[in-house]
């Protein structure tokens, strides 16, 4: 719990001044009982009615105090608690958002959003209205042992006596619950993965008519989910009724011992009187044990979780002393890189020039590591071997978020924000990007006659990952999004796959103009690359060609067959026609 | 339909209060027996609980009075047995009352999860993925403790404040009525609260909603939020949310905590108001000291049970907006859904056509995507669609699987009206796929046999090999068992597509639709592909949206889409000698 302290250090004082409004309320609520006697003793049976205003101005009175200061007490425990819970969603969100590619790649989405939302309530639960109960029956039981001591020493060796063995149930249950919620957490997870999947795949699942198949899939870990929640409910029942049974033995023994200590006159019958009902008084906060441990297991539990996200450091971070550079160019140099990923070689010996405005071309098969160097400039994995250098200087040794802001990359994978179309754009540089921005960039990513059409134009929110939009819709935004940055080196990751000829040139034309940023273009259409300064083409993480159009055209081999497949035949026809 | 972002609130049908509680509880009703049980057991255990007292009173007033030792140890070894059939009564009552408070979330999870299934797209895509999943788990989850509180707590809290206020009424109905009369002021009070803090819950509900749905959409765009180093962006709107999230909390906690105290103004109000009344106005000769003695036992009686009736109170409007969530899913009714008396479609033959279609999205009816198309396509035929994005290609093939249905006009599947035949039976003999090909978490195996479940591995194989994926499959340390995980790790996009072709593949569907779902293969692979990709077309009818013409040009027919319509049709060799739109299209690449 060592980790909590941070966020419970700021509400300490009003912590204390809670547990002194509990104080207060628990001490009016011992009143409350005198003022009646009064009354009965005093004025009904004793006729004494001069004190009757009184007391029943004391009554309301206490009535009122009672709600003020159980007001205080439950407010600031809220207060408190959702300060807390807060705090640690918006340190585990950021933590979150710090961690590299490879943890991600194993951790499943559903997963991390069962920690930063159940997780970080059962805390905020702990710190608020669990926590307060455990307070109050804490400062109930102290109070009234200390009555009953006053009362009867030798008596109060009874509940005494029995409190430990409350303790030791209690502590049992809470170490049993916690494996279950530990298992009951992670099943959350699993449950939330599957609904999340099917979700996010519905397109999938509805063209293939597979309904059937994902409902009795849910069915099944909602099943195991059942049995988990049925096995926490059975530890609770092994225990909590003991704990009751527990303290009706005490009051029972209290009854028997007690007028056997009346009888042989140690004690007066009054005393007796007196003390069983305190010992009435101590059952509820006993019986409230069993429950408040089972909630205290489940926030142990979820702690233990977070606790565990917040220790996984980033294995890609900022070295100690990162280089500054003033202005970046976008000269990037990829020096003899290979890269490794889970022990498979993806690159061999990568090695290119990109000059400041000047484009490079990739092509290459599938799968053979063209997106990966795209992952190796962003530092979303490092280098094996080799070095990637911007502007001279080593990429490790650039802060991530400067090298980033530096690089713009159109994603194959095209992901747009639930958000309008404009905000979408501007990701990335909020606060800085201009309007005229926005729309010059979708003018040059060919979006902005479409964005215009739309019933909202720019403001038009669209979809989570964009649905609502056609494939080349999207691609367009994203497009717009990367130019918007106006960054020295801009990349397009096969990003105009779902473009029209048409379209994908004259965004081509309006790119060849953004003569202050370095290009990658990866594409799989020769028409793509064709006017890129240098082109490689890629195979199994090696570059088995590289030079321009024309030379690699010469060269009659990987390319030319490539321009072959796509172009030839169709050029030669193109020309029979045009000569028609 | 308006879309809704993470960070806007959901709006939501205002449906009455009692409906929703009336509703929940039904689920109850399923478990008439285990509750009628779990009653009777409830009424023993209450009867020992009432019985204690008398039984300590016993024990003081008599055996310790007349020194009876023996006595007072049998006293005490009776009440420990009375203790015992107590404790086993409990346990008995706790478990059946888990089992059916379980259950009931069991089956509200499921009945939820089986309606959104049938929803359509319009549902998915008009609001981000991680409010519907707030409402599957959380929201379901938030319904546990009413529904056990409402049998175990709700219900002899009830019977015992019904049984304290008629006591009181036969004994003195006038000091009844005195000590009663702050009852409404309660009342009033605390419907007054309940109406301001329902609302206040609902909106900390969507803010809670608001959060699941920036987190889904946060992890799941992580690798563009951190390309684009827009970390301080979403950690900015992520804390605004947060603090949004706070804010409503609070401002619903401020109401809600003044449940309390109202019972305990009310309570010394009505303690007040009891002598004064009974001791003032009515006079004690009147009453009785008996009377007035057991009266304030009685207040006390009342007055518990009536603390923990708030608290149910308190507690059931906090989650009752839960429950609204749930229902307001349920209730929406699918916009697809099988005629009553759809027929199965026979296997396909793979006749298509399409009568007068127009199509307009139900938020703008008046922008028609499609208006009045009319083709037929004989079985076999393989059609391309060409055209500049956004034209309405992928709107054509999304009409034959029924994903929309046209606001005019009719599709026709040899002969049979889509609209007649069931949507499963229509679907399932489709092959669809798309650019975004959507691969769960599991092996390869699995993935691919998500296309026909019963395949065998023979055809999985088989199937991975006609489409090119057997290779890359084998040289991957796990081969078909290889577990891909939500993001894909180190699949290729590409490699992706191929294996989603091969799920298509072993679906061996009637009719085909490829809507770009070559655009991310280089060109290598997709000719490796396209030995596949020709025998899947072969006796196939098949649609095929593409950009490259190697694609296009191999199809029987190219329809050019623009405006909503169809401007040419006919081979690629008619279709250049036209020189018209396609001419120009054709034209565009060489330039």
């Amino acid at each position: 719990m060592k980790n909590l302290w941070k966020y419970l250090k700021k509400y300490r004082f009003l912590y204390v001044l809670a547990i002194a409004a509990m104080f207060i309320s628990v001490f009016l609520d011992a009143m409350s009982p005198q003022i009646t006697r009064h009354i009965i003793d005093d004025v009904i049976v004793g006729g004494n009615m001069k004190i009757l205003m009184n007391l029943l101005l004391a009554l309301i009175g206490i009535g009122f105090g009672r709600a003020i200061f159980q007001y205080t007490k439950e407010f600031i425990f809220d207060y408190a608690a959702a300060g807390i819970g807060s705090g640690l969603r918006k340190d585990l969100f950021d933590h979150i958002q710090t961690l590299s590619m490879d943890y991600f790649d194993d951790h499943n989405t559903g997963e991390l959003m069962a920690r930063i939302k159940d997780d970080a309530e059962r805390i905020w639960n702990a710190f608020g209205f669990v926590g307060m109960l455990v307070l109050e029956c804490t400062i109930h039981t102290v109070i009234v042992i200390i009555c009953m001591y006053r009362i009867s020493p030798i008596l109060t060796l009874l509940p005494l006596a029995i409190m430990p063995l409350i303790a030791w149930y209690a502590l049992k249950m809470e170490k049993g619950l916690g494996e279950v919620y530990d298992n009951i957490s992670e099943q959350t997870a699993e449950l939330n993965t599957v609904a999340q999947e099917n979700l996010a795949g519905v397109r999938t699942v509805k063209a293939f008519a597979r309904e059937k198949h994902e409902i009795s899939k849910f069915k099944k870990h909602n099943k195991k989910y059942y049995d988990l929640n049925m096995q926490q409910a059975k530890l609770l029942i092994r225990y909590q009724p003991n704990i009751s049974f527990l303290s009706k033995i005490l009051m029972i023994s209290v009854i028997v011992i007690g007028g056997i200590l009346v009888i042989y006159e140690k004690m007066t019958i009054g005393e007796l009187g007196a003390f069983s009902e305190y010992a009435n008084n101590i059952i509820w906060p006993m019986e409230m044990v069993g429950w408040l441990s089972n909630d205290l297991a489940a926030a142990v539990a979820s702690n233990k979780k977070i606790k565990a996200i917040m220790n996984e450091k980033p294995v890609i971070k900022d070295v100690e002393n990162p280089v500054w550079p003033e202005t970046i160019k976008g000269d990037l140099v990829f020096n003899h890189v290979s890269f490794e990923l889970d022990g498979k070689r993806i690159l061999e010996d990568i090695d290119f020039t990109l000059k400041k405005g000047k484009t490079l071309g990739i092509m290459g098969v599938t799968g053979s590591g063209k997106s990966s160097i795209v992952n190796l400039i962003q530092r979303f994995y490092d280098v094996t071997d080799g070095t990637i250098l911007l502007d001279g200087v080593d990429v490790k040794e650039l802060p991530l978020s400067l090298l980033r802001g530096q690089i713009s990359v159109v994603m194959q994978d095209v992901f747009l924000f639930s958000d309008s179309i404009s905000e979408n754009i501007k990701t990335g540089n909020k606060d800085a990007t201009e309007w005229e921005m926005v729309q010059q960039a979708s003018i040059s990513a060919e979006a902005h006659s479409f964005i215009s059409k739309l019933s909202e134009q720019y403001d038009t929110v669209i979809g989570e990952r964009g649905v609502g939009l056609s494939g080349g819709q999207k691609q367009r935004i994203s497009i717009a999004r990367a130019i918007a940055k106006e960054s020295p080196v801009l990349i397009l990751d096969d990003s105009t796959s779902a473009l029209d000829m048409e379209t994908e040139r004259e965004i081509e034309t309006h790119l060849s103009k953004l003569t202050h940023s370095s290009k990658i273009i990866i594409a799989h259409r020769i028409s793509a690359v064709r006017n890129a300064d240098e082109i490689l083409i890629l195979s199994d993480g090696k570059i088995i060609e590289r030079g321009t159009h024309d030379q690699l055209m010469k060269k009659r081999g990987q390319y030319y067959k490539t321009y072959q497949v796509q172009y030839g035949e169709e050029e030669i026809k193109w020309q029979s026609i045009q000569a028609e | 339909m308006a879309v809704n972002s993470s960070r806007i609130d959901e709006e939501q049908k205002e449906v009455l209060k009692k409906d929703t509680i009336l509703r929940m509880f039904r689920y109850l009703l399923d478990f008439k027996k285990q509750i009628s049980v779990v009653l009777c057991i409830m009424a023993g255990t209450i009867t020992i609980s009432m019985l204690t007292p008398l039984i300590m009173e016993y024990a003081i007033n008599v055996c310790v009075v007349q020194k009876d030792v023996k006595g007072l140890l049998m006293l005490g070894a009776g009440a420990l047995i009375l203790f015992l059939l107590f404790l086993a009564g409990t346990k008995i009552r706790m478990r059946l009352m888990a089992q059916v408070t379980n259950k009931v979330l069991l089956n509200i999870r499921e009945e939820l999860y089986q309606h959104i299934q049938t929803l359509s797209f319009g549902f998915f895509d008009s609001r981000p993925t991680g409010k519907i999943l707030a409402r599957i788990i959380g929201d379901v989850n938030s319904l546990k403790d009413v529904l056990s509180d409402s049998v175990t707590q709700l219900i002899p809290d009830l019977i015992t404040v019904i049984c304290v206020a008629v006591i009181m009424l036969i004994k003195n109905y006038r000091l009844a009525m005195a000590a009663l009369l702050t009852l409404p002021i309660l009342a009033i009070g605390l419907f007054l609260i309940e109406t301001t803090v329902h609302k206040r819950w609902q909106v900390y509900r969507k803010k809670t909603s608001n959060l699941n749905g920036y987190v889904h959409e946060d992890l799941s765009g992580i690798r563009i939020i951190q390309s684009y180093a827009a970390e301080k962006e979403t950690k900015n709107i992520f804390h605004d949310l947060v603090d949004q999230h706070y804010k409503s909390f609070m401002d619903a906690v401020l109401i809600a905590d003044s449940f309390g105290p109202l019972v305990e103004i009310t309570w010394g109000l009505g303690g007040f108001l009891l002598y004064f009344i009974g001791i003032k106005i009515i006079g004690v000769e009147n009453v009785g000291i008996g009377t007035f003695l057991a009266f304030s036992t009685y207040i006390a009686m009342f007055w518990s049970p009536i603390r923990n009736l708030a608290n149910f109170y308190n507690k059931l409007t906090t989650n009752i907006t839960a429950a609204e969530r749930i229902f307001d899913i349920i209730d929406t009714e699918a916009e697809i859904v099988d005629q009553e008396g759809a027929k199965e479609l026979p296997a396909l033959n793979g006749e298509v056509e399409f009568k007068n279609i127009s199509f307009a999205y139900s938020d703008e009816p008046d922008r028609l995507i499609l208006s009045d198309v009319n083709f037929i396509i004989k079985p076999g035929e393989t059609i391309a669609l060409v055209g500049p994005t956004g034209a309405g290609k992928t709107t054509i093939v999304n009409l034959i699987s029924r994903f929309y249905e046209a606001i005019e006009g009719d599709v026709l599947i040899d002969g049979h009206e889509i609209k007649g035949v069931t949507l499963n039976s229509l679907r399932s003999q489709m092959g669809i796929m798309t650019q975004d090909n959507f691969l769960f978490s599991g092996t390869i195996r699995d993935n691919i046999r998500y296309g026909r479940l019963d395949a065998t591995e023979e055809e999985i194989i088989e199937a991975a090999t006609a489409v090119s994926a057997h290779e890359f499959i084998m040289k991957l340390e796990q081969g078909y068992d290889t577990v891909i995980s939500e993001r894909g790790a180190g699949l290729s996009i590409g490699q992706r597509q191929l294996l989603a072709f091969a799920r298509t593949m072993v679906s061996k569907p009637g009719i085909l639709i490829l809507d770009e779902a070559t655009s991310s293969i280089d060109t290598h692979t997709e000719l490796l592909v396209q030995k596949g990709i020709d025998a899947l077309l072969t006796g196939r009818t098949s649609f095929i949206i593409a950009h490259r013409l190697s694609t296009i040009r191999k199809a029987d027919r190219i329809f050019v889409i623009d405006q909503g319509n169809i401007m040419e049709a006919g081979s690629h060799e008619e279709l250049l000698a036209l020189k018209g739109a396609y001419y120009n299209l054709y034209q565009s690449q060489f330039a």
